[in-house]
This record gives C-alpha cells, structure tokens and sequence, in this order.
C-alpha cells in the first residue's frame, strides 16, 4: 500500500495524542494552580446531541484513548439524545455510558447538564440561536467550555457573549470555538508565513462557501410549528442566522485571521431565488459582501446553495509581494511554499488543544474572536436583508432581537422573506 | 510503432482470448443527454500481483496468481461528474427492465447532501467523479443498472487489472507519461477524462488521474486465500466502510508510484474532517483523488448477480 493509507497515519494519531502536535495557539497564559477541578480527568457534558455534537464527542475521544468520559448528555428532542448515547457508546464503550438520570431532553435540558455535578468539560453544540443563553449559563457554572460557531445571531447576542469572554477570562474558564480551521495545522503555517509578510501586505480578499442544497427534514404530522422549525433549523434565521451566519462564517473567519481582526463595513446583497418551497424556512440562498477593513483593503466574500452551480469552499488573498490561497497551503510569489497535508484532524486538534491548556493549568479563551467573526457574518447578512451598507458599530449595537424570548412548543410563525431596499437595518 | 499496433503486438504474446465479447457499445443515460462508452475486453488468463523483483512493491501485491476472467465491458473512461450528478444531484429515477433492472426494483436512495463542494474545487463537468465512498460508488452502478436495464457495476479487482495491463505483464506502460496524470504533470489537479493516450484495450487513465474504486473487500493476503488458478476470483464486500482496495494511483502520486499491480486499500482517515456522526456513508472529505469506472459481465457470475452494497448510516468504521 501506498502512504496515504494503511496504519502509518493511525499510529500517528495515536502517538501524538498525549503530547499533541503544536498548533501554534497564540494568546493564552498561564494562570498558577488553575487544574481542572483537582483532577486530570475531563468529565464531558453534551448539550444539543445531533450530528455535530456527537461528533464533537467522538472527537475529543479520538485524540484521548484515556482520561475522558462522557457523562451528561442534554438535547431538545429524546430521539436525538438515544441515537447519541447508543452510538458512541457502542463505538467508544466505557467512555460514553452516560447513566440515563444524567440523559435530559426538552428546551431547559442545558440547565440540568450543567447541574451534573461530574461535568468539568461542557460542548455547546445546538443551533446557534440558543448560543448565548447556553454560554451564560456554561460560563456562571464555571465550566471549561468547547462551543460549535457561530456564538450568536443577532446583535444583542453577540453583544452577551463579548461580555461572557470577559467574565470567563475573570474567572479563568477556558473556552474553544469551532472555527475548526484556527486549530489546523495547514492554515496555521500559512498565516504564519502569510503574518511574516512573504506576501507583502495584504491589499486583496475573497472567501467562499458556494455550494447546493443541505439536508431538510420533512414536515411529520405530529410535529407543532417550533418542532419542524428546531428540526429544520438551518432554515430560520433566529436559529441559524442564514447560511453566510451558519456556515459561510468558517471562511469569513479566516480574512478576519489574515487581517488579525474584523472589518469596518459591509456591503452586500442577497436572495432567495431557488431554494424557495416554504420546507426552506424563509433564509435567503445567495449571499455576495463587499468588507471594508480598517486599512481600507476589501475582502469579497460568496456563499450560496444552489444546485448545479459552481462551487467553491476557499479563501485567496493577494499582497504587495505575492499571493496565497489558504485553503490549499500554498504561498505564490518570491516567498513561494507549499503546506503539507494535515497530520490530525483539525476537530480532534480543537479538543486536543483545549484538553492541553486546561491539564496544564492554563488558559484560553477564543470568544471574543469568534463573536467577532459571528457578527462580521450577521453585518453581511444585515446589509444584504435590508440592501443598506451597514457598518461595524450598527451591526454591534442593533437593537434587533430575533430570537422569542419564550419558547415553548406550539404554533410560530415562519418569518417573512426579507426583501432588501424594502426595510430599515 | 502507432500505439494501437503497439498494443496488438502486446496482446499476442499473451494466450489468445478465448471468448469473442460483445462489440463497444456507447450508453446514454435515460432521460439525460449524457453518454459514456463501454469497451470490449476479451476473457482471458493472465497473471495478477506483481513479482517480488518489481521495484516499489508492497507485500499486499502477491503471491502472484493465475486469474482466469469472462469477456465483459469496462468503462472506456471514469465516471464523470455528468454522469455520476444524474444519479446524485439531478433526481433522474426512471426504472428499465433487462439484465440489470428487472428484479431489482427496490429503491436507490440517492446520497445525502455533501457538505460542502463534494467537486472539491476541481470543477465537473467531464471531470472526474471524485470523492465519493465505496459505497457512493456501488449505489451508482445499481441506479445506472436500474435507469438502464443494464447490469453494471463496479469492476472486481481481478477485472481491473487485468483491464488495466491489456496484456502488458511489465510493472507500468512504457509510455506511462502519455498515458497517466500523476504528481509530475498534474498540477495538482485531477484532469478531464481521456485527454491521455489509451491502454491497449482503448482505455483511458486506467493508470492515473483519479484512483478507481473496485468491487470487492480489501485484505493484504488476498491472492493467497484464492484458489492456486482462480477463475473469476472476488471478495464480496460486507457492511464495514472500509477498507475496499482502490486501484491505478491518482493525480497526487509521483509517477513511481502508478504501477498495474499496486492497491491501495480505502481508511477511515478518507474521512478525517467529516464532523458529524454517523460519517457520511456517501462522502469522503479526506480522498478526493478516488473515482471509479463502471464494468458490466457479458455473463454474470452468479456471486454477482443483484448483489447490493451492505453499507448503512450504522455501519461501523472497520
């Protein structure tokens, strides 16, 4: 067999898992006799138990063969939380048999993991909508905290979360989002080559995420109108804040790293031209936003999802010097390199990084960068709902709360699309 | 010496094929304008695995074997994004009857969506299908069996090398750099199928460009479990993901590494930055060097006949 697969690159794995490959995290200090709770020992508290955060689970298991336990699992809905604890139990064993007292369901289920006493390592992996209220409560708790992106999807939550990165630094709680690609070994030797000026200075961005339909789930009978919208929450806005929120934000996140912090305006526009049958929710399918930077450069930023069109999933940027695509590793000009394939998954190396720091009694705290990146998506997405250039301060200070501020299962209206040239920011 | 004559001259020193196949035949998908070419290859002996004298051979290539095959059709050419976007993407469900569709009316789900650009930035069109699951790969071909009457699946392992030698009992074609995109002259990029030289059979990048999915399940001493002359020797697949053998190297090997007899056996590293669980049993983040092309028995085995991947969303990793 060749090099690309076989038992090299698993052994690797293994073997650099205690010590962790250096990701060249940078920002975090060391706080003395900070330990975590007087034991090594991460005890792992999952709230919103779908896909992700049984992967974010699997993760933390991958790149640690001991010392880690799942042992609280919260979700809204109990099929959810079932199908997490039988999957990784069966797959992972001893290290995910959660006692079903500690298995929580329903919109308050966050409250009783965190009231688990065990639970010393908590993953936020619900939709985004329920961010800062999650982080709030993780944060008052005191837990080291592995939170999925983006933080928020308006400007009153990000503005909750900007003051919960302070309180945790307070506190000193350790804290990683999942702007998995901060922590991947390909993306951080770029942007150290990048940061050293090989391409001179930075005059010239775009960044990607173009590509067709995701899943959606059909409407069941039984289901209220907040059960199908949670069940289909890619598709509301006070849930996921839109795709260029959602998920675009992972490429907007990576200028925001070039540029070493967020832009100071955003132009844009959007529509839902396609993807428009009400089983959609009512987001948008197009996203195109001009950032402003404060040095006056300006970043071209894409996502859609739309079938059949050409997709990308990249960022570029071009300098003085030279230029590089990030996404790829690769540095043109006089100071031209090319990157290495990744030797960890950059979800393993999230968790790795964060299990680290706390063991060794330090500390890290990525909220306030990923608030930042999160708003720098929702500014996008503003300007492109409502047609109007919006700038940096009336993106953090809007006073526009979309997420209810009581749930409960039952009737919700499905918002309306929003039509630009049409309404205020 | 034109390389077709080349190929006639490496093809006599070989036993003479002993069936006649059908001629070539060219496909169009049903209710699509998109086409393919299926290629003749004769039955025949040959013998597959590598000596241990070959340079760069791995232990997984021997002992050699004496595999004797049926007359059936291979793709003249990879599966492309055209064809594979009419199973996947395109929604096209019209069922056929023949030797492939009757019987097998159960439906073929069609892939979960991908997340992200499942072209991964290298475009489509007549582009290489690319990093799709073992599993993608099977669903296909009973899609395509079903839309078009027709049997097809993916080749055995025995049946793509032997379809990739075409004759030639060497480690590589002599003219290797006519025929295969690889690390040397890719330019990191998979490229537009059939735009090299063809195999002595007229198959393009057999060797090369993407690596190609095989039927059967992967095993490093696979020769020595079959039969001293085995005749159509294959592995069925079970419901594990992985590992099945791919075959032929990719756009990202350096040219010595492109040899008839190398296997490369699939891992669940192939999806290392997939984030949820369950994994994706359609998509692979991590291989996007991996394709396939179709091969249909002009009599199928009866191992073969209707079989359908085992692969589900609870399928364990190995």
């Amino acid at each position: 067999m060749s090099e690309q697969s076989g038992s090299t690159r698993r052994d690797f794995l293994k073997t650099t898992t205690a010590a962790a490959v250096g990701s060249g995290l940078a920002g975090w200090s060391v706080i003395p006799g900070a330990h975590a709770q007087g034991s090594d020992e991460i005890r792992i508290g999952l709230i919103g138990a779908g896909g992700r955060g049984s992967g974010a689970v699997a993760d933390v298991f991958k790149g640690h063969e001991t010392g880690v336990r799942l042992v609280a699992v919260g979700d809204m809905f109990s099929d959810r939380t079932e199908q997490a604890v039988k999957r990784l139990s069966e797959q992972y064993g001893a290290r995910a048999a959660v006692k079903p007292e500690h298995v929580f369901t329903g919109f308050d289920a966050y409250q009783k993991v965190l009231a688990v006493p065990d639970v010393n390592y908590v993953i936020l992996a619900t939709p985004p909508g329920f961010r800062p209220t999650h982080l709030e409560a993780a944060i008052g708790a005191g837990k080291n905290t592995f939170t999925e992106k983006p933080l928020a999807v308006d400007g009153p939550g990000i503005r909750k979360v900007m003051a919960l990165a302070k309180e945790a630094d307070a506190k000193g709680i350790s804290i990683v989002g999942g702007t998995q690609r901060r922590h991947q070994h390909g993306y951080i030797e770029t942007m150290k080559r990048v940061h050293g000026g090989a391409i001179g200075d930075v005059v010239g961005m775009r960044a990607y995420w173009n590509q067709g339909f995701l899943w959606k789930r059909d409407r069941q009978p039984a289901w209220s109108d907040m059960e199908w919208q949670l069940r289909n929450w890619l598709y509301f806005t006070w849930l996921s804040g839109d795709h260029i929120v959602e998920q675009h934000i992972h490429n907007i996140d990576v200028i925001n790293w070039v540029k070493k912090g967020p832009p100071v305006k955003a132009t844009g526009m959007g529509g839902r031209q396609v993807r428009t049958d009400k089983a959609y929710g009512h987001i948008f399918d197009h996203f195109a936003i001009d950032y402003e930077y404060p040095d006056g450069s300006h970043s071209l930023s894409m996502c859609r999802q739309i079938d059949n069109c050409a997709n990308s999933v990249s960022e570029a940027i071009v300098g003085t010097k030279g230029s590089a695509q990030l996404d790829k590793y690769e540095i043109t000009g006089s100071a031209a390199w090319k990157g290495e394939k990744d030797p960890i998954s950059p979800y393993v190396q999230e968790h790795i990084d964060l299990i680290r720091i706390i063991r060794a009694g330090q500390k890290i705290n990525e909220l306030q960068t990923v608030a930042e990146s999160t708003l720098t998506a929702i500014m996008g997405r503003m300007s492109a709902y409502s047609g109007k250039a919006v700038t940096w301060d009336e993106a953090l200070n809007s006073a526009e709360a979309i997420v209810p501020a009581s749930l409960q299962l039952g009737p919700i209206p499905t918002p309306p699309v929003p039509m630009p040239g049409q309404g205020t920011i | 010496m034109s390389l077709l004559s080349l190929g006639a001259a490496v093809l006599a020193a070989q036993p003479a094929p002993k069936a006649v196949p059908a001629a070539a035949y060219t496909e169009t998908i049903p209710g699509s304008k998109v086409s393919f070419d299926m290629v003749a290859v004769p039955g025949g002996t040959f013998t597959m695995g590598s000596p241990a004298s070959e340079a760069g051979r791995d232990a997984d290539e021997g002992p050699q074997v004496e595999v004797t095959l049926k007359p059936f059709w291979i793709g003249k050419t990879e599966v492309t994004w055209d064809e594979f976007d009419q199973f996947a993407f395109v929604g096209n469900t019209g069922a056929r009857t023949g030797d492939g569709g009757a019987g097998d009316s159960d439906a073929v789900s069609k892939p979960s969506r991908a997340y992200g650009d499942e072209a991964k930035g290298y475009g489509k069109g007549k582009m290489p299908a690319l990093a799709m699951t073992q599993h993608a790969a099977m669903e296909y071909c009973r899609w395509l069996s079903q839309v078009t009457g027709k049997a097809y699946r993916l080749p055995t392992e025995a049946e793509w090398e032997y379809a990739a030698r075409a004759g030639d009992t060497t480690a590589r074609p002599a003219t290797l750099e006519e025929q295969a995109w690889h690390a040397g002259n890719a330019k990191e990029t998979p490229h537009i199928v059939g735009t090299k030289k063809p195999n002595a059979f007229g198959l393009y990048d057999m060797l090369g460009n993407v690596a190609e999915w095989t039927f059967d399940l992967y095993a490093e001493n696979r020769y020595a479990q079959w039969a001293p002359k085995a005749t159509q020797p294959v592995a069925l697949p079970t419901d594990k993901r992985y590992p099945h053998p791919t075959r032929g190297g990719s756009f990202i090997e350096a040219a010595d590494k492109l040899r008839f007899a190398n296997r490369q056996a699939s891992h669940e590293d192939w999806s290392q930055r997939d984030p949820q669980v369950p994994q994706s049993i359609y998509w692979h983040t991590d291989a996007d060097h991996v394709g396939f092309r179709v091969a249909r028995a002009l009599d199928e085995q009866a191992n073969l006949k209707g079989f359908k991947s085992k692969v589900i969303k609870e399928s364990a990793d190995r």
